[in-house]
C-alpha cells in the first residue's frame, strides 16, 4: 500500500514543478516526472505476491507470475511520452530563438 | 470494414510523407481522395447501423476481453459522419490556403494522422486503445498549432502541449486505477464487472479523474485556458478542425461514452455536468464580447457552445440528449464555416483585427454571404439549424424543471447574437477603407468548401423531420440505454 | 590529447570504432528475438538508434550524417510504418482476419514461430530507430545560437 502512496507523492511533486517553476526546461522536466510516476504506478499495480517475471522459457513451469498486461501497456506509454517530450523540447528551442529568454513570465504576448 | 477508418488515413499520411516532396500535388490529391472515401464509408456505416443496430469487429480474431474489439453503434456512426464530413470540407479548403506556408506535404501528413487518431477514438471498444488514439490525435494537433513557427504560434502551442500532456496523464492514472479495480480493459467488460461488484469510493475518484482529463480536452470551464491562445494561432483550416471536431471527439464523445455507458450515471454526476455546461456557456460568451481579433472571438464562442452541448447531454432526458447531440453536429458545421471565413479574410487582407476592416461586402460576396448564414445559425435565428437545436435544449431544460438553466441559455444566446452582429458590422458592412480597394475574391477551392458547408447549415434543420430523424435518434438511444451497452456488445460478439 | 577539430578525444574515437558495430548487432538481436525473450520492436529500435547517435557524439555531426543522412532517416521511418500497415492489410485481404495470418505458429520458443510477430517487430524497430535518429539530428541543428548555457 505504501508504494502506491509514494507514487502519488511523486506525481504531486511533478505537478508542483509544472505549476510553479519559471524556467521552461524545468517545466519540461516536471512533465517528465509526471509521466514517470504514472508509468511506475501502472507497473506496480500488476504485482502479485511471490510472483516471478512473466517470461516463459523452455522446460519451465510457471506457478505464479506477476501480471504481464500492465508491462506491455507501459511500454507503449513510455514511447508516447518520448514523442511528446521530443516535440516540446523542439518547440522550446525555437521559442528561445524568437523571444530570447527561457523565463515563462516574460513569454506572454498573447493576452486577453 | 471497420478498420478501414483507421487504415486509410494512416496509410495516406505515411505515403504523403514518403512521396510528397518528389511528386507535385501528390499530397493534395491523396488527402482529398482519402477524406472523400472516408465520408462515403461513414455514410454507408449509418445504413448498416440502421439495419443491424450494433456491429462488433474483433481485431485479429482474438476474442474479447483478451483481444481488442471495435464497436460500431448509433453514436459511433453519427460521430463518424460529423468528423469525416467536416474533414472533407477542410481538406478541400486547404488545397489553396496552405500555399502560403512551406512544406505543404508535411501539413497533410499531420492532418491525416490527426484524422486517423480521431476516427480511432470513435470506433474503439477498448479503454487503453482509446488512450493511444487520444495521444496520436493530441500530438498531431500540438505540432499543427505550431505550424507557422511565428513567435505567438510557438507560445500558444507550448502552453497547449503542456496542459494537454498533463490532462493525458490524468486519464492514464484513471485507466490504471480502473484496471486495478476491474482487471480488464474492454469497455463492455468493465461495465459488466462494475455492475457485479458495485461502485464505491474508488470509482467516484476515477470518474473525477476522467472528468478532469477529458474536460481539459473539451475546454470546459475551468479547464479552458489553453483554447483562446491555441485556436487563433493555428492556420485557419487547423483552427476549423480543432474547434469543429477535435474538442468534440476527444472531449464530449469520450465523456459521454465513459459516463453513460461504462461507469453509469446518477443524479450527482448529471448535476455536475449540467453545472459545468452552464458556467462554460456564460463565461465563454461574456469574455467574447470584448475581443477585437476575429479568431479569438470565435474561440471564446466555441467554449460557450460546447457548454450548450454538455448542458443538453447532462440533462439525461430523451429530448435533452437529442438537443445536445443535434447541437454537436450543428456546431461542427457552422463553427468550421466561421473559422474558414476568418481564414479567407486573413488570406485576402493579411490582418485579423476587426477594427481595421470595413465594407468588404461588395469585394468578397461569397465570404460575406456564407458568414451571414453561419452567424445567423450560431445566434439561433430560424430557419437555420442552430435555432432548432437551441430550441430543443431550452425546451428540455424547462421540461425537467430547471428554469434557471433555461434562462441562462436564452441570455447566452442573446449575447451571442450581439457579438456576431458586431463582427458583421465591422467586417462586412460600412465603408470600404482605401487600402482594401483592390483585393480579389479568394480562390476556387476555398469558395467551394465554404459553399458546401453553408448549404448543410441551411438544410440542417431538416434533420428533425421524421424522415431523417433516425440518424440522430440512434445516437440518442445508445446514450439512453446506458448500461445496456454491455448487453448489446456481448450479444453481438457470440 | 589532440582533437581533430570535431568530436571528442582520441581515446573515445578509438573505443567507438570498436564498439559501434557491436551495439548495432546487439540491437538487431533484441529485435529478432522479441517473441522469445524480453525486448521487441521498441527497445531494439532504440538501441539501433543509439549506435548511430554514439557515432554522432564521438565523431561530430558530419561523419554521422554521411552514414545515414536526414532524408534517408525520414524515408526509412515512413517505410517502417508502411510495412507495418502492409503486413496487417495482407491478412485482411487474404481472406483471414486483420493482423493474423501465415507463418503458422511453429513450435514455441523457436526463432521462426509465433505468426507475424517477428515481422511486426522488424517494422516497428525500423520506425522507432529512424525516428529517434531523425529527432536527434534535427535538435542538434540548433546549436547555432551558442548562448544557451
Amino acid at each position: 500500500m505504501s508504494e502506491y502512496i509514494l507514487c502519488l507523492v511523486l506525481f504531486c511533486i511533478g505537478l508542483y514543478c509544472v505549476l510553479r517553476k519559471r524556467n521552461i526546461i524545468k517545466i519540461i522536466i516536471g512533465l517528465g516526472i509526471i509521466e514517470y510516476a504514472v508509468n511506475l504506478f501502472f507497473v506496480l499495480i500488476g504485482y502479485r505476491t511471490h510472483g516471478r517475471a512473466p517470461i516463459l522459457a523452455k522446460d519451465q513451469q510457471i506457478l505464479n507470475m506477476v501480471d504481464p498486461l500492465p508491462q506491455a501497456l507501459v511500454l507503449t506509454s513510455i514511447v508516447i511520452g518520448l514523442a511528446v517530450t521530443a516535440l516540446i523540447v523542439a518547440i522550446a528551442i525555437r521559442l528561445y530563438e524568437k523571444y530570447g529568454t527561457f523565463d515563462i513570465t516574460k513569454i506572454n504576448r498573447l493576452k486577453g | 470494414m471497420l478498420p478501414f477508418f483507421v487504415i486509410i488515413p494512416l496509410g495516406s499520411a505515411f505515403l504523403i510523407s514518403l512521396l510528397g516532396k518528389k511528386i507535385r500535388k501528390f499530397g493534395d490529391i491523396l488527402a482529398n481522395l482519402g477524406t472523400l472515401s472516408l465520408l462515403a464509408l461513414s455514410l454507408y456505416s449509418t445504413k448498416l447501423v440502421l439495419a443491424h443496430k450494433i456491429l462488433v469487429y474483433k481485431v485479429g480474431g482474438w476474442m474479447p476481453p483478451i483481444g481488442i474489439c471495435m464497436v460500431l453503434d448509433g453514436l459511433a456512426s453519427f460521430m463518424l459522419v460529423t468528423v469525416n464530413l467536416v474533414s472533407f470540407a477542410i481538406a478541400l479548403y486547404s488545397v489553396s490556403y496552405m500555399q502560403k506556408y512551406t512544406d505543404k506535404y508535411r501539413f497533410y501528413t499531420l492532418f491525416m494522422l490527426m484524422l486517423a487518431g480521431m476516427n480511432g477514438i470513435i470506433i474503439t471498444g477498448d479503454l487503453f486503445n482509446l488512450f493511444v488514439f487520444l495521444e496520436i490525435a493530441s500530438i498531431a494537433s500540438y505540432a499543427l498549432v505550431a505550424f507557422g513557427t511565428e513567435a505567438e504560434e510557438l507560445e500558444a502551442s507550448f502552453k497547449y502541449a503542456i496542459m494537454g500532456s498533463v490532462a493525458s496523464s490524468f486519464v492514464l492514472l484513471g485507466i490504471a486505477l480502473l484496471y486495478s479495480y476491474t482487471s480488464t480493459l474492454n469497455m463492455a467488460d468493465i461495465s459488466l464487472v462494475l455492475a457485479q461488484k458495485g461502485t464505491g469510493l474508488m470509482v467516484s475518484f476515477v470518474a473525477v479523474l476522467f472528468l478532469m482529463g477529458f474536460g481539459l480536452k473539451a475546454a470546459l470551464v475551468p479547464f479552458h485556458a489553453w483554447l483562446p491562445d491555441a485556436h487563433p494561432s493555428a492556420p485557419a483550416p487547423i483552427s476549423a478542425m480543432l474547434s469543429g471536431v477535435l474538442i468534440k471527439v476527444l472531449g464530449v464523445y469520450a465523456i459521454a461514452r465513459i459516463f453513460f455507458n461504462i461507469i453509469g450515471i446518477n443524479n450527482i454526476s448529471l448535476s455536475i455536468l449540467m453545472f459545468l455546461g452552464v458556467v462554460s456557456m456564460l463565461i465563454g460568451v461574456i469574455l467574447a464580447l470584448a475581443q477585437w481579433d476575429v479568431k479569438r472571438l470565435l474561440a471564446y464562442h466555441s467554449i460557450s457552445q460546447i457548454g450548450y452541448v454538455i448542458l443538453g447531454i447532462g440533462l439525461g432526458t430523451p429530448l435533452g440528449i437529442l438537443g445536445g447531440v443535434f447541437h454537436l453536429f450543428n456546431h461542427s458545421v457552422f463553427k468550421s464555416l466561421l473559422f474558414l471565413n476568418s481564414g479567407a479574410l486573413d488570406y485576402a487582407l493579411g490582418t485579423r483585427d476587426l477594427q481595421d476592416m470595413g465594407g468588404l461586402r461588395e469585394k468578397m460576396p461569397i465570404t460575406a454571404n456564407t458568414n451571414l448564414i453561419a452567424s445567423m445559425s450560431i445566434a439561433g435565428i430560424p430557419p437555420f439549424n442552430g435555432f432548432w437545436s437551441k430550441l430543443l435544449i431550452i425546451l428540455a431544460c424547462i421540461q425537467s424543471g430547471r428554469i434557471i438553466y433555461a434562462i441562462c441559455a436564452v441570455v447566452a444566446s442573446i449575447l451571442t447574437l450581439a457579438s456576431f452582429m458586431k463582427v458583421q458590422k465591422y467586417a462586412f458592412f460600412g465603408k470600404l477603407k482605401e487600402r482594401w480597394q483592390d483585393i480579389k475574391e479568394i480562390p476556387a477551392f476555398m469558395r467551394l468548401s465554404m459553399i458546401v458547408l453553408a448549404i448543410i447549415c441551411v438544410m440542417g434543420g431538416l434533420l428533425i423531420i421524421p424522415l431523417f430523424k433516425p440518424f440522430l435518434q440512434s445516437a440518442v438511444d445508445v446514450l439512453l440505454a446506458g448500461k445496456g451497452y454491455k448487453d448489446a456488445v456481448f450479444g453481438a460478439i457470440r | 590529447m589532440k582533437n581533430n577539430k570535431t568530436g571528442m578525444t582520441l581515446i573515445v574515437k578509438t573505443i567507438t570504432r570498436l564498439t559501434v558495430g557491436l551495439i548495432l548487432l546487439y540491437g538487431i538481436y533484441i529485435v529478432l528475438h522479441g517473441h522469445i525473450s524480453p525486448g521487441g520492436g521498441f527497445a531494439g529500435g532504440v538501441i539501433i538508434a543509439l549506435s548511430f547517435i554514439h557515432l554522432m557524439l564521438a565523431f561530430g555531426r558530419e561523419t554521422a550524417l554521411k552514414k545515414l543522412s536526414q532524408t534517408a532517416a525520414s524515408v526509412l521511418e515512413s517505410l517502417g510504418a508502411l510495412m507495418f500497415l502492409a503486413i496487417a492489410l495482407l491478412g485482411f485481404l487474404g481472406g483471414y482476419l486483420f493482423f493474423n495470418f501465415f507463418l503458422h505458429k511453429g513450435k514455441p520458443f523457436d526463432l521462426f514461430s509465433a505468426g507475424i510477430i517477428p515481422l511486426c517487430n522488424i517494422a516497428i524497430s525500423l520506425k522507432v530507430g529512424a525516428g529517434l535518429f531523425a529527432i536527434f539530428a534535427a535538435l542538434i541543428l540548433f546549436k547555432g545560437s551558442g548562448k544557451e548555457e
